[in-house]
């Protein structure tokens, strides 16, 4: 039967993993066998995918990707390898997301925000006081360089404007729509909507404040559009923005760009 | 016809653009969905509100 050890098929007639474990000659100190780790001597089958992990040792870079994507669900992370994704806005929602769409592998991703990283982005952005003074889309893309070195990460330092949202993201899959602003917010979501006419749209309003978490939920507005947040809780003066409810909507939105890559339009 | 899913009595021939103008919405922060489309922000005053639409006006607020 072949498997998948490590990133590399073979043929084998190994049955169980202990077997396996002492044919590679491998510490085993992680198993993961199509997405679950477990410490169990499970009886092999064709096809099977099958991370076998060292802790303390630094892999190939050959069996790195393969180790790193070993707890996804089977089938998600080739899928996902071939996507292309840009979000607009690197903030709260923004940076969050991208971090989330680098770990799961999206493939190709672009980085899009005019703005340079400051002091009060560091309450619920995924920034360190190393960044302080520069762009957005260079700290995050450096980042991401050490989060996941396999995926394509381009960027670009501009404003988005109702001139340039064809020329920036005609191509892609998906835009997210992560503004802060929210007359940015409603000139992309229109404009997409109005220019864009393959390209799906998940947008963000209202995870300022500590209200319920529960109130944040992902709806679909149009085939194409798809919303996340309460709607209602703007930043507005006494009520800010914290990391809580800011991830919680990134993580709605980047789940739902995960489950549209996957082929699943329902929210 | 029906505004977010409630019904709104229309008691005059009225523009898009003036209805939104007359309840208050901030045209520079809203997305319009009349019966189910998107509404391109040009067309606004164009189009002339029938009893038998549904408009959908999602107001973005800030934050992110």
């Amino acid at each position: 039967m072949y498997i998948t050890v490590n990133g590399k098929e073979m043929e084998t007639d190994i049955c169980s993993v202990d077997e396996l474990c002492q044919h590679i000659g491998k510490k085993r100190d992680v198993i993961i066998i199509n997405g679950y780790q477990t410490s169990e001597n499970f009886k092999l089958s064709e096809n099977d995918v099958i991370s076998v992990i060292a802790k303390g040792v630094i892999p190939e870079q050959s069996e790195l990707e393969s180790m790193m994507v070993a707890r996804h669900t089977p089938q998600v992370h080739s899928r996902v390898k071939l996507a292309k994704v840009a979000i607009a806005g690197l903030g709260g929602l923004g940076s969050n997301i991208a971090i989330m769409l680098a770990r799961t592998g999206v493939g190709n991703l672009l980085l899009v925000d005019f703005d340079v990283v400051e002091p009060s982005n560091l309450n619920r952005q995924n920034y360190y006081i190393s960044h302080l003074g520069l762009p957005k889309a260079v700290a995050l893309q450096s980042q991401i360089k050490e989060i996941n070195p396999f995926i394509t990460v381009n960027i670009k330092t501009v404003r988005v404007e109702e001139t340039n949202v064809v020329e920036l993201f005609t191509g892609y899959d998906v835009i997210c729509e992560a503004f802060d602003n929210p007359v940015a917010k409603a000139m992309l979501v229109n404009t997409v909507i109005e220019r864009l006419k393959e390209v799906k749209i998940v947008a963000a309003s209202g995870m300022a404040g500590y209200t319920s978490s529960n109130l944040i939920k992902t709806e679909r507005k149009m085939k194409n559009f798809y919303i996340c947040g309460d709607l209602e809780n703007g930043a507005q003066i006494g009520n800010g923005l914290m990391a809580p409810r800011v991830q919680i909507c990134a993580g709605h939105q980047a789940n739902m760009v995960l489950r549209l890559l996957l082929g699943i339009e329902e929210v | 016809m029906k505004l977010n899913g409630q019904i709104f009595e229309l008691n005059k021939v009225i523009s898009l653009f003036q209805f939104l103008q007359e309840n208050k919405y901030d045209i520079s922060r809203i997305a319009v969905q009349l019966n189910g489309d998107i509404v391109p922000k040009a067309t606004y005053a164009d189009i002339i509100l029938q009893a038998e639409d549904s408009i959908e006006v999602l107001s973005f607020v800030g934050g992110g």
